[in-house]
């Protein structure tokens, strides 16, 4: 035991670790696949992007191995440092920000630019996972749960500011963290039940809804509560109540959508609804993309071999539709091989996470869980259609050195926690 | 519920919804990707050359020609010094205004034709400057040539594939030509090839970065086949010159093959007006409704005619199968023959034969009115119900081809009307018998035919008894047709044993008979004129017009090489124009040239304009016409 104290080595999960490099690796033969050009090869030209993300990739191993370096005390004793640094990271960019595509989100430093908001994530998981570690600490109470949301929102808030929207949703994924440490479920379900609610507006009109949602609440009304039986006790007030709460909700969304938001936003809704068609400028992105999975097929063309890919056909292949590169020249088993990869990762930090004796390691775990779960399920449920247009990275497979090593410090940081569980104390 | 089953639900649950979505888009969807369809790869098309089109002696008809198109596809058009472009095509600007907007409207990223055949001059110029204009390429074409001012309702024309057909169907590219009448229609198929295709793969810029998949889908370009007509270009070209100042139709064929010599429809057009920058100017014209001369219109095929006297000789055939007449049978003529009771109801007749017993050879000669009046009466009377006496009659008329298509391989017809009992059990309130249709015994009446049809009639008289489906494909290539369709007989209703008696009558009226001055010492003629009245209805009043001339032959009378139908519109007797025409044609054809003896009556019908005539049924006064 005290060698194995000494050497962290034995105690790293190797699975956790392998799945990481399987998919950098594939996610690198991807970027290589939509950005190369015939022209000269070689792998460490900086003017090409899959030269620069090889450089990226490998100067993870060193990050790695610092990440790994630190005592995992250290993690948790320096979490709210860590979260204080990257919140002053996010103010920073107000000021020194450098603008690309209409948001203020990057540090520029010559030809490389990071992204602070990549690696937020990781330490806002750190300062949740120290706030609710402690001892003292219930989530029943709603100034507890009050503290945890500022702890959540307050990046995000920033982020919001510079606009990123799509970083901002991922914060929403805290929530299963809170839930797994005792929040109750009622946000949740309160949340998923706007979200129907909201697309449901906007599929048949506000008037609409508010009539079905009338009938369908009356008729459960007349036949389940009247009998005033059972769990639900029949109360006029608190129907009233419902119908009032819902009719405020359906129409402040309305006016939200309709007046709040930008059009752009509408467009991608709309789109997505299947409320108005439009393949050349607003759909375009993900009419192109489909249409390049689709053409994949069973087994795909092969690699360097998708001709929408080679074609440049999909827009920011390379970043936020990289997995139309996978669809396309690896086919259906290459896709599914790819999901299946992210899943088993994220059942193996669940698994893990459980294993944890020490609270500050399980919530982290679940932090890390939650934010790679809604990358994934975003990224590719945007690709391939079934979301609306947001544009947030596909954790180790887009380019991008601030998102891949985002994640790097992410994933490795629970590494280290897993793997000194048990005999720090 | 323990506190971790939630993430691995829901993280279990999305991996099946993605999973599934792939599994939808790429093997439900996948299935059906198409290399053709992919906006990824350009297909380039190397256009085959048409195929030429020759006359039944080998002389060249339809030829081909190079043209340039400039084609535009607008998405990938760049700003560019409009005024150096126009003056390059020599267009305006404003012209160049609204051909752009024209291909935008049509589709912003499929190619349409910009400008349409270019003089070779300006394309040689254009070809080198043409790269500075991203969006626009030239497209090689062939365009029709035709070596011989003739035959144009016969050879069609080709034009673009319309619009929604270049759309919709993945065969066809705008600005691409396909056969639109005529042979070029009918045979389109054989003529047009099939075209080249080449993938390559290009990139979200348009710029092409190589073959698509080495080649492995492309296909090489099939020239089109060359035909070969069954018309005889030298008679086609004969009757043309016969026809001028003329409206009417010819149709001329060989009766032991059904081949299609002639087909002369008058006026026609030159068939180079239909080709080139200028057929659009031309095509106006052609096709103007107000156009009374309607070139386009195939008076062979599309016009129908009664038929008339020579209608007479189909009753009289069907009067002998029926029995109800035989070669002794006679009946008398006063200058008409009265057949009902009031005074109204006569017919008059011309065979000025009076009083005296008339039999079927006479009959046939001098054309007499009354000996078929009576022979149609005693063909509807034979069966005790006058509408079922309509429909045997009906139905031996029909065996002979008329009353509906023919079968022949053009694409433009007319089905004629021969009545049969129901047509008239519709229109009569009360009782009718066959003196209610009386004119039918003569060709006149209900019944309409086409020239094409009248020729038909000839030949299957010619071949006593039966016939072959009128054709104009003789071979593909080398290869001469055998589609049973043209190469089995169809067989009359009539036997053939009825025949020779008619057909000795017919050349009576060579030798005696109403076109006795047209004998030729060498060649037996056996033939029928006829006079058909017409009417036309000027400002609501029924008006009677100039007869049209009507004839059909065959000869050599013993083996007959040709059959032919002669319609002359207001041409009057049928003796007067259509049998010199019918005459000089034959000789023309048997003999190659017109003897000298009878230059004469070539000179006459050359120079014979019936033009005056025409101007009559224009009502409108002629000044409106002036600018």
């Amino acid at each position: 035991m005290r060698a194995e104290k000494n050497n962290i080595f034995y105690g790293i999960d190797w699975l956790l670790v392998f799945i990481y490099f399987l998919l950098v690796g594939f996610g690198w033969l991807s970027i290589y696949s939509a950005t190369v050009t015939d022209e000269n090869i070689s792998f460490f030209n900086l003017t090409t992007r899959y030269g620069k993300q090889l450089i990226w990739i490998i100067l993870c191993i060193p990050l790695i191995i610092i990440i790994l370096f630190f005592n995992s005390k250290f993690y948790e004793r320096y979490a709210s440092v860590l979260y204080l640094f990257s919140l002053l990271s996010l103010v920073g960019l107000f000021v020194f920000g450098k603008n690309i595509n209409g948001a203020q989100s990057w540090y520029s430093f010559g030809s490389v630019s990071l992204q602070p908001s990549e690696f937020a994530k990781a330490f806002t998981a750190l300062a949740v996972a120290k706030l609710l570690s402690d001892r003292q600490y219930n989530l029943d109470l709603l100034k507890n749960q009050i503290k945890a949301f500022i702890v959540i929102f307050l990046p995000a808030f920033f982020i919001a500011l510079q606009p990123d929207l799509g970083s901002v949703l991922i914060y929403l994924s805290f929530f299963f963290v809170l839930n797994r440490e005792g929040l109750t479920l009622n946000y949740i379900i309160i949340g998923v039940l706007a979200i129907i609610l909201f697309l449901l507006t906007l599929l048949f009109g506000s008037v609409q809804l508010l009539i079905g949602v009338f009938l369908v609440l009356s008729a459960i009304v007349y036949l389940f509560l009247r009998k005033n039986k059972g769990y639900f006790k029949f109360n006029w007030h608190k129907i009233l109540g419902l119908y009032l709460v819902i009719g405020l909700y359906i129409f402040s969304t309305s006016y939200i959508y309709n007046d709040v938001f930008e059009q752009h936003q509408r467009d991608r809704f709309d789109i997505l609804l299947g409320i108005s068609k439009d393949t050349k400028k607003i759909g375009y992105n993900t009419n192109q993309s489909i249409q390049a999975i689709s053409s994949g097929g069973i087994s795909g063309k092969g690699f360097l071999q998708g001709d929408r890919t080679q074609g440049n056909f999909v827009p920011e292949q390379d970043t936020d539709y990289i997995f139309t590169t996978v669809g396309e020249e690896w086919g259906f088993l290459g896709s599914t091989f790819v999901i299946v990869l992210f899943i088993l990762l994220l059942y193996r930090i669940i698994y893990l996470a459980e294993t944890h004796t020490n609270k500050f390691g399980r919530i982290y775990g679940y932090g890390l869980a939650s934010i790679l779960f809604f990358h994934v399920l975003i990224n590719i449920g945007m690709v391939i259609g079934i979301f609306p247009t947001i544009g947030i990275p596909l954790p180790f497979f887009s380019y991008g050195g601030s998102s891949l090593w985002g994640f790097t410090l992410l994933l490795f940081i629970f590494i280290r926690l897993d793997a000194s569980k048990g005999y720090e104390w | 519920m323990k506190r971790n089953v939630l993430l691995y639900a829901i993280i279990s649950i999305t991996g099946l919804v993605l999973i599934g979505r792939l599994f939808q888009l790429q093997i439900i969807r996948g299935a059906d990707h198409n290399p053709s369809q992919n906006a990824a790869i350009k297909t380039v098309y190397d256009y085959p050359e048409r195929g030429y089109i020759y006359d039944r002696n080998g002389t060249l008809l339809v030829a081909n020609q190079l043209s340039y198109d400039v084609m535009i596809i607008p998405q990938e058009v760049k700003p560019l010094d409009t005024l150096e472009f126009c003056s390059l095509l020599k267009i305006t600007k404003e012209n160049f205004g609204k051909r752009f907007k024209k291909a935008e409207n049509y589709a912003r990223w499929l190619p349409s034709v910009f400008l349409k055949q270019l003089a070779k001059e300006d394309f040689a110029f254009l070809q080198e400057k043409l790269h500075k204009y991203k969006g626009f390429y030239i497209q090689k074409r062939n365009i029709r040539e035709y070596p011989i001012n003739s035959a144009a309702n016969v050879l069609g024309y080709i034009s673009e594939v319309n619009e929604w057909e270049a759309k919709n169907n993945p065969n066809f590219q705008q600005g691409e030509l396909i056969g639109s009448k005529g042979v070029e229609k009918e045979y389109d198929s054989i003529l047009r090839g099939i075209k080249g295709k080449k993938f390559l793969q290009r990139d979200r810029l348009n710029k092409i970065i190589g073959s698509y998949k080495n080649g492995i889908y492309d296909t090489l370009a099939v020239n089109g086949s060359d035909i070969t007509l069954t018309i005889d270009s030298e008679l086609q070209q004969y009757g043309e010159l016969l026809m001028k100042g003329k409206r009417g139709g010819i149709v001329a064929i060989e009766p032991k093959t059904g081949e299609i010599l002639a087909l002369i429809s008058s006026p026609s057009y030159n068939p180079n007006m239909m080709v080139g920058r200028q057929r659009a100017a031309n095509s106006v014209v052609l096709m103007d409704p107000e156009n009374l001369d309607k070139p386009m219109f195939d008076r062979g095929l599309q016009a129908t005619y009664p038929p008339g006297s020579p209608f007479k000789i189909i009753n009289a055939l069907i009067g002998l199968q029926e029995g109800v007449i035989n070669h002794n049978t006679h009946f008398y003529c006063y200058n008409g023959f009265q057949y009902g009771k009031r005074k109204s109801e006569f017919m008059g007749c011309h065979c000025e034969i009076y009083g005296k017993p008339i039999r079927l050879h006479t009959a046939i000669s001098k054309s007499c009115n009354s000996y078929f009046s009576n022979t149609y009466i005693r063909i509807i009377d034979k069966y005790n119900n006058p509408s079922k006496g309509m429909d045997a009659w009906s139905k031996h008329v029909k065996s002979f081809g008329l009353g509906n298509y023919l079968g022949y391989d053009l694409p433009d017809g007319k089905k004629g009307l021969i009545p049969n009992g129901k047509y008239y059990d519709d229109r009569n309130k009360y009782a009718w018998g066959p003196t209610t249709n009386i004119s039918n015994a003569i060709g006149q009446g209900e019944i309409d035919t086409s020239p094409i049809q009248l020729a038909n009639v000839t030949a299957a008289i010619a071949n006593k008894g039966y016939f072959y489906t009128p054709h104009i494909l003789k071979k593909v290539g080398k290869n001469a047709i055998n589609n049973p369709k043209f190469t089995k007989p169809k067989y009359t209703t009539i036997d053939a044993k009825h025949f020779p008696p008619i057909i000795d009558a017919m050349e009576e009226v060579f030798e005696t008979g109403t076109a006795k001055w047209l004998k030729m010492e060498d060649i037996a003629i056996a033939g029928k004129t006829g006079t058909a009245e017409n009417f036309v209805i000027v400002d609501g009043v029924k008006k009677q017009l100039d007869d049209h001339s009507i004839l059909i032959a065959f000869a050599p009378k013993d083996n007959p090489k040709i059959a032919i139908a002669v319609f002359v519109e207001n041409g009057g007797y049928g003796s007067t124009i259509a049998a010199p025409i019918t005459s000089l044609l034959v000789e023309k054809y048997l003999k190659k040239e017109i003897s000298s003896k009878r230059k004469w009556i070539e000179k006459r019908m050359i120079d014979l304009s019936l033009q005056d005539i025409y101007n009559q049924k224009i009502k409108k006064p002629k000044e409106e016409f002036k600018d």
